[in-house]
């Protein structure tokens, strides 16, 4: 299981938070190691931002331990907020000010001088290819822009860990790669990385190692690949057949996978060898309208867990 | 990394934050904050008050002299009471800026006493114009009317708390109109402003006696007269009602800012 070290930069044990009756958080356990990129996957409802928050310390822990850079969110939060970069689910710009102005601001609150606050603006304008639209209104940017925005604000006090929730939720493709791009380079520079998303290629790609997360619990840790070897098979063959044709092949799959899963739009099939798999299914006579043969992901592992897909 | 310890001005960045989204409008708020005491003054004051005869009710001054620090009390309402209503609600919803400097080592506390403490800065620079254009006009018969600027502050912190702290609790801007219209607008008329309460009926005196703006009023007119000195124990009544109210209503504030922003 999870190992407890001194050294870990968030270290949680039983952590919980209830709102009334409701258990958002329950009673969940890991540790965030210094350089690590950290991932919560999970569906929405999962208590994936409910942890964000009580990591980000605006939200009191219900039960448990917590501990962020060797500190207790309850007595010390601003002095732990010092060192935290926030990218919120939802942007808290300040749409009447510039793009400069946003960032100039957000580090003044962190007790930065002027001076310091206009030198690492520039830089995070850059960074977060911005520089030219650093004297316009925030209000007209577009989504992706916004975004980056909120991500160079959250750079402004060079903080230890960088929170991320659900950061590239409602971008579009092209969008999506942009930002992953600069927070790669965030990773490459050795900032700790701790995001909630439930897009599964955003975990694949972002993160070293992540938590899955349902119901308020985690189910399962480890790294991306590792969680595909264990949970999965190497890769699936997914077969859609014509409408009504499905629900007739009870047992007519059997023994061609090592597992079979039936959604409501398509079947896959879990073998270490997908064009074996789909010969099989040829060779028994059936016709799927689509066969389509790719690698196993978090998806499926999230399926194997759960019995549900991360999007519903 | 940066420093752990904890910036000590927290509450002057929130300061630092409103007034920089004010100095777009700067010129045309120190424009409005002249013309409006001189419309009101010339209007009213000159206009209206020429046809006022019964100067002893009033206190044997013209109607000019008594109604001006009045008004100074009451424009300290409204200016304080519309700051401490979309701004509050509005950095709390619209844009969630509160909560992104609740991400930062700033505090609820920091946010709601660095908000208050721009709407006094706002209420400084009113009132001082206000008491400017009172004395151009000639309306000031005593050098206390330099202390009514701090009087009709109070009077504007002494709604700008519990008006803010009301704030804090709405998601929409629906019942700030029901504020202003069955609160402001009645105490504008109705405690002393234009007449003394003393020409109202009994129980309504009575009334006017708990309402901020009627102390406000007061303060303000004790000291534009010079006749303030003739009654200490009211004046110090006065000052301690608005004070109770103005801390009051921030220490609410504080509070309903805070739960608000650790609910999320």
């Amino acid at each position: 299981m999870l190992e407890s070290s001194p050294t870990s930069l968030i270290h949680a044990r039983g952590l919980t938070k209830r709102f009334g009756g409701f258990v958002a958080v329950d009673a969940i356990d890991f540790d965030v190691a210094r350089g690590e990129s950290f991932g919560f996957l999970g569906p929405n409802g999962a208590g994936k931002t409910s942890t964000m928050r009580m990591i980000g310390c605006v939200s009191p822990i219900s039960d448990g331990l917590l501990r962020v850079m060797g500190m207790d969110p309850a007595t010390h939060g601003p002095q732990i907020r010092a060192n935290l970069g926030v990218v919120p689910q939802q942007d808290t710009l300040d749409v009447e000010l510039t793009v400069r102005e946003n960032l100039s601001i957000y580090g003044r609150y962190f007790g930065l001088s002027r001076a310091e606050v206009a030198r690492r603006a520039d830089e995070l304008l850059e960074f977060a290819q911005l520089t030219e639209r650093a004297n316009d209104q925030v209000e007209p940017l577009s989504g992706g822009m916004k975004r980056r925005l909120t991500i160079a604000r959250s750079l402004i006090n060079e903080p230890t860990v960088l929170l991320l929730d659900e950061p590239t939720t409602g971008l579009d493709p092209q969008a999506r790669h942009l930002l992953w791009d600069r927070l790669y380079r965030l990773k490459q520079r050795g900032v700790t990385l701790v995001l909630t998303t439930h897009y599964m290629d955003e975990a694949e790609q972002l993160c070293d190692r992540l938590v899955v997360m349902d119901k308020a619990k985690i189910v399962a840790e480890g790294s991306p690949r590792g969680l595909i070897a264990q949970y999965s098979t190497r890769e699936v063959t997914e077969l859609r057949f014509a409408p009504g044709i499905a629900e007739t092949l009870d047992g007519q799959l059997e023994g061609i996978a090592q597992r079979v899963e039936h959604l409501p739009d398509r079947i896959l099939l879990y073998a270490d060898d997908g064009e074996a798999a789909a010969v099989a299914v040829h060779q028994r006579g059936l016709k799927p309208e689509t066969v389509l043969v790719r690698r196993s992901s978090l998806e499926d592992v999230f399926l194997r867990l759960t019995g549900r897909s991360l999007i519903e | 990394m940066t420093s752990l310890a904890r910036p000590v001005s927290t509450i002057g960045r929130v300061f630092e934050h409103r007034f920089l989204s004010y100095r777009r409008t700067f010129r045309a708020s120190i424009f409005s904050s002249f013309l409006s005491p001189i419309l009101f003054l010339t209007a009213m004051g000159i206009g209206l008050g020429s046809y006022v005869s019964d100067s002893a009710a009033i206190g044997g001054v013209p109607y000019l002299v008594f109604l001006a620090p009045g008004l100074l009390a009451a424009s300290a309402m409204q200016s304080a009471s519309f700051e401490a209503t979309f701004p509050i609600m509005g950095g709390l919803v619209w844009g969630r800026i509160f909560h992104g400097m609740y991400a930062t080592p700033i505090t609820p506390r920091d946010i709601a006493l660095g908000n208050l403490a721009w709407i006094a800065a706002r209420l400084t620079l009113i009132t001082t114009i206000f008491t400017i254009v009172i004395v151009l006009f000639g309306a000031a018969e005593s050098p206390l009317i330099v202390l009514a600027i701090p009087a009709a502050i109070l009077t504007g912190m002494a709604f700008a708390g519990p008006i803010a702290a009301f704030s804090a609790t709405q998601k929409t801007p629906n019942k700030f109109a029901t504020i202003f219209r069955f609160g402001i607008t009645p105490l504008f008329l109705f405690s002393g402003t234009f007449f003394p309460i003393s020409s109202l009926p009994a129980a309504l005196q009575a009334f006017a006696w708990l309402t901020p703006l009627f102390h406000g009023v007061a303060l303000t007119r004790g000291l534009s007269l010079g006749t303030i000195t003739d009654e200490p124990v009211a004046a110090a009544v006065h000052v301690i009602y608005l004070t109770t109210l103005a801390t009051v209503g921030a220490w609410l504030t504080i509070r309903n800012i805070r739960r608000r922003l650790v609910r999320g």
